[in-house]
């Protein structure tokens, strides 16, 4: 609360963010401790939380005011004209403070609260259990056993504490390889594929430099590929460019010599790093947020982002991963350089291709607990927690995500949940409301006590399921049990519900999920309350008592829409609203849209051809 | 003539190859005056496959040792290949469907020759639009009339029989207006808003010529236009050329209105592209969309080099600005362009769409194809002759019906529950105006409509689609009647390209079509449901 000096400034303005004339709402704006809440004239409440918030700018001062200009992690970006330079001055420093914490202990989730008891809170963290996930997968059998090597991270430290490993692999060749390794990530399994009996199996770089080779590595492949009865050579594969992983090799370390390991076949997959990637968000969000945008600057600014190329390499190398259990029966060892992003990408993605499971609400929890929090995806320095290093911000997870969302659109069947649920773990994984996604491993989040000192978000999420249901799913169908995507280039296209989920006037004004959700939930309703009619019918019948019969039907005939609950902690429905709200959505005026702009000129008295010349000239040029 | 002259080859053994997803199809191809057939015999299914040779946009063919190969690229963006045996027999057959599907006359053309089982000749051609339009409009205001001035199509041959004009004005007028109006296309009404009382008029622009001409009559009938709207009405003239190249149409005789001379009415411009530059940017998508290996900055880049999805942009947008003037300003307004039958009609039938709910439902959106694009004028047979595989230098092609069927299906995507009709509706809409069994996209105007006798000769394509059986594949399960305008959003990120359409062939969407069938399960399971209820409590 130091920081905050300002807590209230009344005739701030909210602009337009894509009006070209100066478009805003006038309201309030407040600063708490954990959020900026601006209330416009019509009680309409924006909130951000002040985690969410990647950058504060004070732009130069003009006659209504002094501008400023928040970017959220959450793609949301929002333009304040605060009348009072001083006030300005004021919230702009609190939030520099507020959306940069140095502690984890100051993040939200140690003080957020939502009234639940310590049993409450454990359950929650118990609901996701990785053992049970294993044992899903038919761990440990004859081929794989749990190592406690690393039971007190005396290993590797950034690797979770239960390991699964080939059975003939013995401790010494495990704490050989972990040597070999980058940050002693050595090869472990992240799947196990029952009805092939074949590995996704995942490690860093090996340490090899240019010619340097360690047995206990190449033995603990060997296992790996040992392992699986069927198919003795198993895939290695670097979802590096060859060049990174070349220039790789002059710091000592590299990639798997072929000739060093018997039955590997080493491949590149070519994903760019999380430096290139982070530039070409950057890139995308820079063309998608220009005002006035026309259709050709658009698509040549997604050509040149580069983002859609980097989502399709993605897909590719999951599919190619997939590929190789499917058709040949054979392991994939996958790595790229600490093994924490790419990799994480690649086997998750992979797994979910694969396993059907993964597509169900709970699978999918399942596979970020195992793949990327588990295996220590730093998501802490990913998502900038904490004030830290820039460059270690990068939108990983976003492109594991959007690639599902890619998945989504061409098998609209295949998914247990819907696109919201995306939408709300992707806030989630900077909200620091929840203890999930803070720190970088598994060890870190032990020491920061997690587990007692904040809460799950998946309870939460679950709690809301009917939220998140695609009301398309379907689970019997076998011809979904394995993905088959196609990547050519015309499937993929720009993700507009999460790169604009805040500009609402970008989005189809009627949502068919909404209504085939609520459609779904009226026949479910209905077809009870036939029942319920039927039996009721049936008891009457005995009784003879028809007065009371029609005022019983009459009071069950219409029963209460189902109502979604919705908790101020999470973000506000930005999707379409339900039913009714639709109704003023649609007919919303035209002054949502640009075109009216150049219609605000008719209400001048000078001749209109002057007046338009803006419009005109910038779609002739 | 006789078809048999230009038939060289009755028959041949061939192997029919459908795309990546159909299996091929063996059997015996046979050329007919109308149609590519293929028989794999009786007891396989299909025991017989049909091509309508008109559909067929260009043809190439290859031979090697005693076979050959024949690739038809169809106006309905499909490509199909064909292996052939026999050297002669391939290009006697190649030759044949050349001569054939370029045939220009109309009276010999198929529709003339279509009796499907279950329609009879006559039926849904009682559909009069300007008619029957005008009893609703003359139900919401008196201040229009129906004229029969252009009754023997001597005025305007490109307008129907009658016409919608301001009740004020006398048929003398008119013909003096039809005079200062390139092709005689004086200003009628298009569409009048109840609600706001405010009319959307369309004409072709005046030939006020280098000394800038001027005519009476014309200007009185604009004036009665915002005489019989509101007092104090105000009205816009939205040229759809630039300020330059309605300057530039003077020099041919056209022109623009002057200002001096249309008192109370601004002339706004926005310019659409027509022609030649819209049929090579449709070429090239369908180009961009034919090649799945390449890689995604190609495909970027020749998404935004074929201009395509800036044409729906800019077509949209203009639509939207014409529906609000009408219903938030209160303004009258009067679109043309050069000719006033392509974007002007684009321009008008889109700003209905968006105003007007009764446009939206399967009946109504049929009715203003019909009055706004068939009756007005919209030469679809000169603009639809080839589609984007032609070789040949285009004249007079463009696909303007396209580009307003794309910008429909925009609607669509922002509004799924507003249009009564799904895309299969547009999809058959874009095929049958390029190649049809059915009579109702056939000729230029009315007056050559008449000439041929189309409307007593052939079936009308709405008395084909609105059979039962078709309705599944055209209708929205989705549907519930909105009384509002519909205002999309015309920002790039809210535009898609229209797969269903230019994919549609080279990348079957499946998973997506199952899941459309389980929307319809839904929703039939749901009314279902809903009429058992009333029994389960009577």
């Amino acid at each position: 609360m130091e920081h905050i000096r300002t807590t209230k400034v009344e005739q701030v303005k909210l602009l337009d963010r894509f009006s070209t004339s100066n478009k805003s709402l006038t309201g309030t704006l407040y600063l708490t401790a954990t959020h900026l809440l601006f209330i416009d004239s019509h009680q309409k409440e924006t909130w951000i939380l002040h985690h969410h918030i990647a950058s504060v700018e004070k732009l130069a001062l003009t006659t209504s005011g002094c501008p400023l200009v928040i970017q959220c992690k959450n793609f949301r970006i929002v333009h304040f004209i605060v009348p009072r330079e001083r006030d300005c001055h004021d919230i702009y420093n609190s939030l520099l403070q507020l959306s940069k914490q140095a502690k984890y202990e100051d993040l939200y989730a140690f003080s957020y609260n939502p009234k639940q008891n310590d049993s409450e809170r454990l359950q929650g963290w118990q609901l996701i259990d990785l053992a049970e996930e294993y044992k899903r997968m038919g761990v440990p059998n004859s081929h794989w056993q749990l190592s406690d090597a690393n039971r007190e991270y005396k290993i590797c430290e950034t690797y979770p504490r239960e390991l699964y490993v080939p059975q003939i692999a013995s401790k010494p060749i495990i704490v050989g390889s972990s040597k070999f390794r980058s940050k002693g990530r050595f090869p472990v399994l992240s799947y196990y594929h029952q009805d092939k009996e074949a590995a996704i199996c995942r490690c860093s770089q090996p340490l090899s430099g240019f010619s340097a080779r360690c047995l206990e590595d190449e033995h603990l492949l060997q296992a790996i590929s040992k392992a699986n009865p069927v198919n003795r050579y198993m895939y290695v594969m670097d979802t590096r460019p060859k060049l990174n992983a070349m220039a790789n090799r002059a710091a000592g370390k590299g990639y798997e010599n072929e000739d060093n390991y018997s039955n590997i076949r080493f491949q590149f997959v070519g994903i760019e790093n999380i430096h290139v990637m982070r530039s070409s968000l950057q890139k995308l969000l820079e063309v998608s947020g220009t005002k006035g945008l026309a259709v050709n600057d658009f698509y040549s600014g997604l050509e040149s982002s580069g983002w859609l190329r980097h989502i399709k390499a993605v897909m590719d190398a999951a599919i190619f991963l997939a590929k190789a259990i499917m058709v040949e029966n054979a392991s994939v060892l996958v790595h790229c350089s600490d093994g924490w992003d790419r990799t994480s990408q690649v086997c998750s993605l992979g797994s979910l291709l694969l396993d059907s499971y993964y597509r169900t609400i709970k699978g999918f929890m399942v596979l970020i607990e195992k793949d990327w929090i588990s295996f220590g995806h730093k998501f802490s320095e990913r998502c900038g927690h904490l004030d830290g290093d820039p460059k270690e911000v990068s939108p990983v997870f976003t492109q594991f995500l959007e690639c599902v969302w890619h998945l989504m659109e061409q098998f609209p069947q295949a998914f247990e949940f819907n696109e919201e649920f995306l939408l709300q773990i992707h806030e989630h994984i900077h909200s620091c409301q929840f203890g999930n996604f803070l720190g970088n491993c598994q060890r870190e989040r032990e020491e920061l006590k997690l587990k007692e000192k904040t809460y799950s978000l998946w309870p939460f999420l679950l709690e809301d399921r009917k939220k998140y249901l695609n009301p398309l799913y379907s689970f019997k169908s076998q011809r979904f049990t394995v993905l088959e995507p196609n990547t050519v280039s015309f499937n993929f296209k720009f993700w507009r519900n999460m790169y604009h989920q805040f500009d609402r006037t970008l989005h189809p004004r009627q949502s068919v999920f909404n209504i085939i959700m609520n459609m779904n939930e009226q026949n479910k309703q209905l077809q009870k309350d036939i029942q319920d009619l039927e039996s009721k019918i049936k008891q009457r019948k005995n009784k003879q008592t028809d007065g009371v019969l029609t005022k019983e039907l009459l009071h069950s005939v219409c029963p209460e829409s189902p109502t979604l609950k919705t908790s101020l902690c999470f973000k506000e429905q930005t999707l379409l609203p339900v039913n009714d709200a639709l109704r003023t959505i649609e007919g919303s005026s035209p002054a949502d849209n640009r075109y009216s702009e150049y219609a605000e000129e008719f209400s001048k008295p000078e001749p209109a051809v002057v007046s338009l010349e803006y419009g005109v000239a910038r779609m002739t040029c | 003539m006789e078809f048999s002259e230009l038939i060289r080859t009755g028959r041949a053994q061939a192997q029919l190859l459908r795309g990546p997803e159909a299996p091929p199809l063996r059997g015996t191809l046979c050329v007919t005056g109308h149609h590519l057939l293929l028989s794999p015999g009786p007891q396989s299914t299909p025991d017989l496959w049909l091509l309508l040779l008109r559909s067929v946009d260009s043809i190439e063919k290859r031979v090697a040792g005693d076979s050959g190969t024949i690739i038809l690229r169809c106006k309905d963006l499909r490509v199909l290949q064909l292996e052939i045996e026999g050297v002669e027999a391939t290009l006697d057959i190649a030759r044949s469907i050349e001569a054939l599907s370029s045939l220009e006359s109309v009276i010999t053309s198929f529709p003339f020759f279509y009796r499907p089982k279950g329609l009879r000749l006559g039926d849904a051609w009682h559909f009069l639009p300007p008619e029957r339009y005008y009893k609703r409009v003359a139900r919401e205001t008196d201040a229009w009339r129906l004229s029969e001035v252009n009754e023997d199509f001597s005025l305007c041959p490109s307008y129907p029989r009658a016409v919608i004009v301001p009740r004020a004005v006398d048929d003398d007028a008119l013909a003096r207006s039809a005079r200062f109006r390139q092709g005689g296309r004086f200003p009628v009404l298009s569409y009048h808003h109840a609600p706001s009382g405010t009319v959307l008029l369309r004409s072709s622009q005046p030939l006020t010529g280098p000394q800038k001409r001027r005519c009476a009559e014309d200007e009185e009938l604009l004036r009665a236009v915002l005489a019989g709207a509101r007092p104090g009405a105000r009205g816009f003239i939205l040229d759809t050329r630039s300020a330059q190249a309605a300057k530039q149409a003077r020099m041919t005789g056209g022109g623009t209105e002057a200002k001096a001379a249309y008192p109370h009415w601004k002339r706004l411009h926005r310019p659409l592209e027509r022609g030649r530059p819209l049929q090579e940017s449709f070429v090239r998508l369908v180009e961009a969309c034919g090649d799945p290996e390449q890689s995604m900055d190609r495909w970027l880049s020749r998404l935004e080099g074929c201009r395509w999805l800036a044409h729906v942009k800019e077509a949209l947008s203009t639509a939207c600005l014409v529906a609000q003037a009408m219903e938030r300003e209160g303004a009258c307004i009067l679109v043309h362009g050069a000719e006033g039958t392509d974007s002007t009609l684009l321009v008008t039938s889109l700003a209905q769409l968006i105003l007007d709910p009764m446009s939206r439902t399967m009946a109504g959106f049929q009715e203003l194809i019909e009055r706004e694009w068939i009756q007005a004028g919209h030469p679809f047979q000169l603009r639809c002759a080839h589609s984007a595989f032609s070789h040949a230098r285009p004249k007079h092609e463009a696909p303007t019906f396209l580009l307003f069927l794309d910008c429909v299906w925009q609607l669509g995507r922002q509004f799924p529950l507003s249009l009564e009709f799904g895309e299969g509706l547009l999809l058959a809409l874009f095929e049958h105006a390029y190649a049809s069994p059915f009579g109702t996209f056939l000729c230029n105007s009315e007056k050559e409509r008449c000439l041929c006798e189309v409307r007593t000769r052939t079936h009308s394509l709405w008395s084909g689609l609105n059979q039962p059986k078709e309705q599944r594949k055209l209708r929205n399960p989705l549907y519930v009647l909105n009384p509002l305008a519909i205002w999309p959003s015309v920002e790039p990120q809210s535009l898609r390209l229209w797969q269903g359409l230019f994919l549609r062939w080279t990348h079957p969407p499946e998973p997506a079509e199952v899941a459309w069938e389980k929307v319809w399960q839904i929703v039939t399971g749901r009314e279902e449901t809903e009429g058992s209820q009333p029994t389960a409590s009577a």
